[in-house]
């Protein structure tokens, strides 16, 4: 039982963070709608949030979907991971895929045994879903009804998200290397090159760090 | 249709896709230890630059301000463990605390 209930507390306190994306949402001029819209279909946090930065920091619509659909790449690799314990076909595996996140796999391959991993991917996979659009709908709607988003703080929302999901990462040299390199690259270049191409253009330095 | 709707349609589509081709194909693919490596970078990197704009810039241009105040509090949270919406909270507060002062 404590693999349902423990599901559902992660789901519940990432769920939350939901907030941020809707209110960050509508800060950058997207309807609450379109942020819903996110959360629902697209439902992957770095690549919702990295969207609507790419966007309202004047990037191109292709700039946003290249590095929004990069960040969701993970995703993929966490599929491939989640078939070998789910072993699905037809609606349950298309109904997987759409709850296959950071959190429903990481709880999920935390368990030792197989059940156990099945629950706690369901049931984290539909606990963060739920909470996360629930708390999407409500951030939007809130920052409608705030002026200057710099007073509240939530133009630092997004890169403290950030921040925190890359932090325990960075005890590996080469995570540490790429992200310092990406951070700078990306501040050098930025007066020079169209928005959104300082983001995307770091895929080169994982790629040379990643090489060998 | 505007633009900022084609951009959430379209990445919506595509990453829901990665994530069932994910599902779908055999593991093998994916097995190569250099396409593993780099695979797992690039979040790494995308994230930091993502973090670099969002936090030093406007509209392109390099600018420095209330955001730095913001960002240091959630770097010194995180080396102190403190919990994740400490963290995030913490730095919200600190950046519109400095927004406001006008400092």
């Amino acid at each position: 039982m404590s693999v349902k209930r423990d599901s559902l507390s992660v789901g519940l306190a990432v769920g939350a963070a939901g907030v941020a994306f809707g209110a960050v949402a509508v800060a950058d001029h997207f309807s609450v709608l379109q942020a819903c819209f996110l959360s629902l279909v697209l439902f992957s946090g770095a690549s919702q949030f990295s969207l609507v930065a790419v966007i309202s920091a004047g990037g191109s619509p292709l700039s946003a979907i290249v590095t929004g659909t990069f960040l969701g790449g993970r995703n993929g690799l966490y599929g491939v991971r989640m078939a070998q314990i789910l072993k699905l076909k037809g609606a349950k595996r298309a109904l997987a895929a759409q709850i296959t996140i950071d959190e429903s796999t990481g709880v999920a391959i935390a368990q030792t045994e197989l059940e156990d991993q099945k629950t706690a991917f369901w049931y984290t996979g539909f606990g963060v879903f739920f909470f996360w659009n629930l708390f999407t709908l409500l951030g939007a709607l809130g920052a409608k009804a705030i002026g200057d988003t710099s007073a509240w703080g939530l133009d630092v929302a997004s890169p403290a998200i950030f921040c925190a999901v890359l932090f325990p990462r960075l005890k590996e040299r080469k995570f540490f290397i790429s992200a310092l390199l990406a951070f700078v690259w990306a501040l050098s270049i930025t007066e020079l090159v169209p928005a959104g191409v300082p983001i995307i253009s770091t895929v080169f330095i994982a790629a040379i760090v990643g090489w060998n | 249709m505007n633009s900022q709707w084609i951009a959430v349609i379209v990445t919506s589509v595509l990453c829901y896709a990665i994530k069932y081709i994910g599902h779908a194909i055999p593991e093998i693919w994916l097995a190569h230890p250099r396409v593993q490596r780099i695979t797992n970078l690039i979040p790494i990197v995308l994230l930091s630059a993502l973090v670099a704009m969002q936090a030093f810039t406007t509209k392109t241009k390099f600018v420095v301000d209330h955001r730095l105040a913001g960002i240091t509090v959630a770097i010194a949270a995180l080396t102190a463990r403190l919990p994740f919406p400490v963290v995030v909270v913490g730095a919200m507060a600190t950046s519109a605390i400095v927004y406001r002062l006008k400092i």
